[in-house]
């Protein structure tokens, strides 16, 4: 936010003249606003329709029987269950791993560009390439996995069966986006100034005692920022377990908030139902990061033991 | 006093990580981490050399004798007999991606020069909202964009996506590229306005040549994020010709999913090309990722 205030470089006297400004501004504004803020309204006042089907589509208001539906549906309590297992294994494998990582590649030197180079290459393979691979090592017969079991001497195991198919799905998940909160962290690591460790040695604070003492608490925004993005991307998953398990399968167990969505406005075409989904996203998501952001800004709260 | 500073500096260095124990267990677990993720890849195109029936037996063991059987099936067999070809989906991808950047970048360029030099009423609304559209999950614009789509006949054309990806991705780049701009000291500009250059000229000769890395950044970021995005691309473009990349491969694990030597090779053929643009480009990628992350 520091820079919303822009008051020392934007006054010289080539911006004087403010016609200009239209043609910056409006083609983007246009853009964003036809195609970004208008079927954001849209998707709102849709959600109190029933709406059924594409193009001839009929629309009857509802008021809000679509919210009174979504209490009721099994798939959303599902969606919401999945999402928030989501939200723990983010916080405790993704954040919680990448902080380990991060503190280990700064404590070093040789080949500290190698490792941030490795870790961080599979954010950029799409989600969809992601879960193919994967799809073949939980594969039954002839699977990276189960071949690696049989070479153990062990039985062959159903990766993708009722019980372990979401596991399945946090899997790669998990390990796509340690990379990204790796170098978020790493980043936020090495912008701790370099004295504040030198302070700390005179003081006689080494090894595990500096990162929990100082290094934790300094790059704590960061932390913050990624437990944001981690709650706000567990919302907003939607390829990966599309990818390997398409329509929820098996029985509609491992749905998340995206892949029902698109279920119930593509296939089951209930657009004005598949609207107040996305309604409650939004909503769930603005509510979690302000509470992530009330929650965590006290710091008495952070040196506190639970923690 | 210099050396002695720098004897001090050292230590400290040396003590980041103290005893040889330590050293040892760490690099174990990097060393472990980075392992696991080149093996997968490294399973995977492996096995694309392979015949389907020698991959059920062993999958582990360096391919002696590689066949070209699995590319020649991802390349070939796709497009007579199912209407869909990966070279297609890559001529779509470059096609939907490539317009996108463009569009963002010079859209998104625009406005962020004058977000971050013109002072004006509502700025800092302006600002808000922009930063607010972050948190907006795709899918929940999809529907009316789908309609509107559909209401101007966009649907399986790429057009159809490139517009909305653009929208999507415009608040994302504005934010980064405003905040290069702010950081460009102003005399140079007040310079050329002194020799009588315009606000255009000004954009064009000055602050676009010193801000070509940010762009770069935002260009890179908008790629990736539209060569990889599904949901977006499968929800406009229904038809298979019309596949990008992404899509395309959905598509062929859904019906191709048994065939382990055409599917490693249909994955190695998609994941390639980016990973040789991440090797290439990766400093501007990290750049950007960290600049979004926090001030987004």
């Amino acid at each position: 936010m520091y820079f919303l205030a822009g008051s020392e470089t934007g006054i010289i006297m080539l911006y004087k003249d403010k016609r200009p400004l239209i043609i910056f501004l409006a083609p983007a504004l246009l853009v964003m606003g036809i195609f970004l803020y208008y079927p954001f309204l849209q998707n709102f006042a849709d959600s109190f329709y029933e709406i059924n089907g594409f193009g001839s589509e009929t629309r009857t208001y509802i008021g809000i029987e679509n919210y009174k539906q979504l209490l009721q549906d099994k798939i959303i309590l599902q969606a919401i269950k999945n999402t928030s297992l989501m939200i723990l294994f983010t916080i405790v494998f993704e954040i919680g791993v990448a902080l380990v990582l991060a503190l280990m590649v700064d404590g070093i030197r040789t080949g500290a560009k190698f490792f941030r180079t490795v870790f961080f290459f599979p954010i950029v393979i799409s989600a969809t390439a992601i879960g193919l691979m994967f799809n073949l090592f939980y594969a039954y017969n002839g699977g990276l996995f189960n071949q690696i079991l049989e070479k153990l001497g062990l039985n062959p195991v159903l990766w993708l069966s009722d019980e372990k198919a979401i596991y399945m799905i946090a899997l790669p998940i998990v390990w796509q986006y340690v990379g990204f909160y790796f170098v978020i962290i790493l980043t936020g690591l090495n912008s701790v100034p370099e004295d504040i460790y030198e302070y700390a040695y005179i003081d006689g604070v080494q090894g595990l005692k500096r990162i929990w003492y100082i290094t934790l608490p300094l790059v704590w925004d960061v932390l913050k920022a990624c437990l944001i993005l981690g709650i706000t991307g567990s919302l907003k998953i939607f390829d990966m377990a599309w990818v390997i398990a398409p329509y929820g399968a098996p029985k509609g167990i491992t749905h998340f908030f995206g892949t029902y969505l698109y279920q119930t406005t593509f296939f089951s075409q209930t657009v004005g139902y598949g609207s107040a989904i996305a309604v409650l996203v939004v909503i769930l998501g603005l509510l979690m990061s302000f509470a992530v952001m009330k929650l965590i800004r006290s710091k008495a709260f952070f040196y506190s033991e639970d923690m | 006093m210099d050396s002695t500073a720098a004897a001090f500096e050292k230590q400290i260095s040396k003590t980041k990580v103290k005893n040889v124990l330590s050293r040892v267990l760490i690099y174990s677990v990097l060393i472990l981490w980075a392992f696991s993720s080149i093996y997968m890849l490294f399973w995977v195109v492996n096995n694309s050399f392979r015949e389907k029936t020698e991959i059920l037996n062993d999958s582990f063991s360096f391919v002696t004798y590689p066949t070209d059987e699995n590319y020649r099936t991802a390349f070939g067999r796709l497009s007579r007999e199912e209407n869909m070809s990966i070279l297609r989906a890559y001529l779509n991808s470059v096609i939907i991606s490539g317009s996108t950047v463009i569009c963002v970048t010079v859209l998104g360029g625009l406005a962020a020069y004058a977000m971050a030099r013109y002072s004006f009423k509502l700025k800092n609304v302006l600002y808000l909202i922009l930063a607010g559209s972050l948190l907006f999950p795709a899918y929940s614009l999809i529907v009316p964009i789908f309609r509107m789509i559909q209401g101007i006949g966009l649907v399986n054309n790429p057009i159809g996506v490139i517009i909305p990806q653009t929208a999507v991705n415009l608040a994302f780049s504005i934010i980064i590229l405003m905040g290069f701009i702010k950081n460009l000291p102003t005399e140079i500009e007040e310079a050329a306005y002194m020799e009588g250059c315009g606000v255009f000229s000004v954009f064009f000769r000055i602050i676009l040549p010193v801000t070509k890395p940010a762009f770069a950044t935002v260009g890179i970021f908008t790629f990736l994020w539209s060569y990889n995005d599904l949901f977006l691309q499968m929800s406009i473009l229904r038809k298979r010709v019309s596949y990008p990349v992404s899509a395309l491969l959905n598509e062929i694990s859904s019906q191709f999913g048994t065939d382990f030597g055409l599917m490693c090779s249909a994955t190695t053929i998609v994941v390639l090309p980016i990973l040789i643009i991440y090797l290439f480009l990766q400093k501007n990628i990290m750049k950007g990722l960290t600049a979004g992350a926090i001030k987004g």
